[in-house]
């Protein structure tokens, strides 16, 4: 369905951004689009700021000036009631999970269900165990604790109670930190299936080059507190900015350039 | 056509065999729509047209909705059709389909086992034993690494020990003070009635000074630094058990046991018996003002006669009881730091067990130090 004109609105839109702590500028004037159903990534080294703009972007940190529409809405001023509908409206994975220690796997996925709808005990079941194997887990996991799991069962969990009430828009911080190749390509494979199966839009905030290459459709390079470069990791790769060149030079930067290449190639 | 409420799935069958789906099936538009899907009358029907047109979004909680009524429709022998389902819902119908089959009764968790009482009771006792077994392994395993130290010198963290002992010791004096000095009050005020009717005021003193000197003053502060270091101790030691500071710090050839538990407990073991002479001594003043406000003995009077009511024997008894009492403190509440597993809500719930246990067996320890007192005619 493409409708001609006017363009649609972008799912995310970050204007003069400006966010300090203390003395310290993370981000300084930023702007940022994110489009509607496509997946968005995030990059930037260690302190360049790309976990507090998710933070900003979750409504976890108030920004000190700019604007941010999300789902179009603006973020500032907010009530508490359109923020709890937009809270209902987006799905976050934390970097470590953020599943509650004291319930089991199958109620932490349930919890959104159970506190914001008023749907059957019987069909909360079935949805919690479809979203448990929609996230590459087994149902024998359900009835464990977090405190049970691996690491990488441990962000599958996660990323099955964010996506409990079907979000439109998924937040995903690090999601292939500290897991192994195979996980990891798991990982890819189920995001992209998401955005194909539900039409989601995908924010991803990663380091995983291989990830960046395999599934983002674009790519926003975060440094001396703004946005360094938008694009296609190809766009991107023949950029001179130092700043975004570091993410292609480099031995770990250059297999995953090869490797996509022979991706691209097999295809 | 009656308007369709915003934000709500909406079922309408304007005939037998005909069934209209509307509006927003999402997890949060179709809450009243569940009953009336399951109540949909099936009997005298063999085919059912499904219209779907009107549905304006779909998740999964939706299309899991309308699925189980596919099926429904469908175990029961009746001819369905679906159509006007847009493309994009109905790829997601189909995946769910998928799931819907799939999700059959054998997927039901396993039903939770019954225990009968003796069952239950069994379970208890062999946990408890495996707790105590537990406990005294520890014990064990700390007087190893104390002997370790005691042939090393060198090994023993001085430093860390001087800094417990300003925490569990010196930052507790007010506390300790405080309490036993109004532990005396109420001592000396409760016995000035009965004594006053014999005429045995002076005898207060008596009453004071043992209650105080042998078992109030050990037993208040040995309640109060289980309260205050104990729980510091299981919640210190678990925090570093769940951040896997402890497994860090073996990988690292540090024994944790050296580093976390002894400085503790030698510490408590030098700061108890200080801080029970410090509550002797608030104690025994708080009954002696209270002595002179209520019985009119005064402060000579009642030093003379403490001198004589109170013998060295006494002292030390009381005193001598601090230490036992600081063991069992500091091992219980570092033992229940180790044994935390897992997360926020264990810590919390070792640090609980830390300050119960040493308690109850702070006191259980005062009622044996009387049975062998009393049998030594002490």
């Amino acid at each position: 369905m493409a409708s001609p004109t006017p363009p649609p609105e972008p799912v995310i839109k970050i204007s003069q951004l400006s966010t300090r702590f203390g003395k310290h500028v993370v981000h300084s004037e930023l702007d940022l689009e994110v489009r509607r159903a496509e997946i968005f990534a995030l990059v930037g080294g260690s302190g360049s700021g790309k976990s507090t703009l998710l933070r900003e972007m979750i409504l976890l940190h108030r920004p000190d000036a700019g604007s941010i529409r999300v789902l179009g809405v603006d973020l500032d001023p907010i009530s508490a009631a359109a923020a709890l509908a937009l809270r209902l409206r987006w799905g976050v994975m934390f970097q470590h999970g953020g599943l509650f220690g004291s319930l089991t796997v199958a109620e932490n996925i349930a919890l959104p269900l159970r506190e914001h709808t008023e749907l059957e005990e019987s069909l909360i079941d079935g949805l919690c165990a479809w979203k448990l194997a929609m996230s590459g887990l087994k149902p024998g996991v359900a009835e464990l604790y977090p405190s049970a799991l691996s690491g990488g069962m441990l962000k599958r969990a996660s990323l099955a109670r964010a996506l409990a009430l079907d979000p439109e828009l998924l937040f995903l911080d690090e999601p292939t930190s500290g897991l192994d190749p195979l996980s990891a390509d798991g990982v890819d494979e189920l995001v992209r299936k998401l955005r194909d199966l539900f039409g989601l839009t995908v924010v991803i905030i990663t380091h995983d080059l291989d990830l960046l290459w395999q599934v983002a459709d674009r790519v926003a390079v975060l440094a001396d507190g703004k946005v360094q470069g938008v694009g296609s990791m190809a766009e991107l790769s023949r950029e001179d900015n130092p700043a975004i060149r570091q993410f292609f030079d480099g031995p770990r930067g250059r297999a995953a350039h090869e490797q996509a290449d022979q991706h691209a190639g097999a295809r | 056509m009656k308007p369709i409420p915003a934000d709500v799935a909406v079922l309408s069958r304007p005939a037998a065999h005909e069934l209209i789906l509307s509006g927003y099936w999402t997890a949060l538009g179709i809450t009243s729509i569940q009953h009336e899907i399951a109540a949909v009358e099936l009997t005298a029907v063999r085919t059912l047209t499904v219209d779907a047109g009107g549905i304006e979004a779909l998740d999964t909680a939706g299309a899991w909705l309308i699925q189980s009524l596919l099926t429904r429709l469908r175990d029961s022998g009746v001819v369905a059709t679906l159509h006007g389902l847009g493309t994009r819902f109905q790829t997601l119908l189909t995946v769910v389909a998928q799931k819907v089959e799939a999700h059959g009764p054998e997927d039901a968790p396993p039903s939770i086992r019954r225990t009968t009482a003796y069952a239950r009771l069994g379970e208890r006792t062999e946990a408890l034993l495996a707790h105590a077994h537990a406990l005294l392994t520890f014990v064990g395993e700390s007087a190893v690494a104390l002997a370790g130290c005691v042939r090393q010198p060198v090994r023993f963290r001085w430093r860390t020990i001087l800094y417990n002992i300003r925490l569990a010791g010196v930052d507790a004096l007010p506390i300790v003070g405080l309490l036993s000095f109004m532990l005396g009050v109420v001592v000396a005020y409760q016995g000035a009635d009965q004594l006053r009717h014999y005429g045995a005021n002076i005898f207060v003193v008596d009453l004071v000074g043992l209650s105080m000197v042998r078992e109030f003053a050990p037993l208040i502060t040995a309640i109060i630094v289980a309260g205050r270091s104990g729980s510091a101790y299981a919640a210190q030691i678990g925090t570093m058990q769940v951040t896997e500071e402890i497994d860090a710090m073996r990988t690292l050839g540090i024994a944790p046991l050296e580093q976390l538990v002894l400085p503790k407990f030698l510490a408590l073991v030098v700061a108890l018996p200080l801080l029970t002479a410090f509550a002797d001594f608030l104690g025994v003043l708080g009954g002696m003002v209270m002595a002179r406000a209520q019985l009119e003995v005064g402060f000579n009077e009642f030093l003379e006669r403490f001198v004589k009511a109170v013998s060295i024997t006494d002292y030390t008894i009381g005193l001598g009881k601090a230490p036992v009492f600081a063991a069992i403190i500091a091992l219980v509440g570092c033992f229940q730091g180790f044994r935390t597993r897992g997360g926020a809500d264990s810590v919390g719930r070792q640090t609980t067990r830390a300050v119960v246990q040493s308690i109850v067996l702070v006191i259980s320890a005062d009622g044996l130090f009387s049975v062998a007192f009393s049998a030594l005619r002490l």
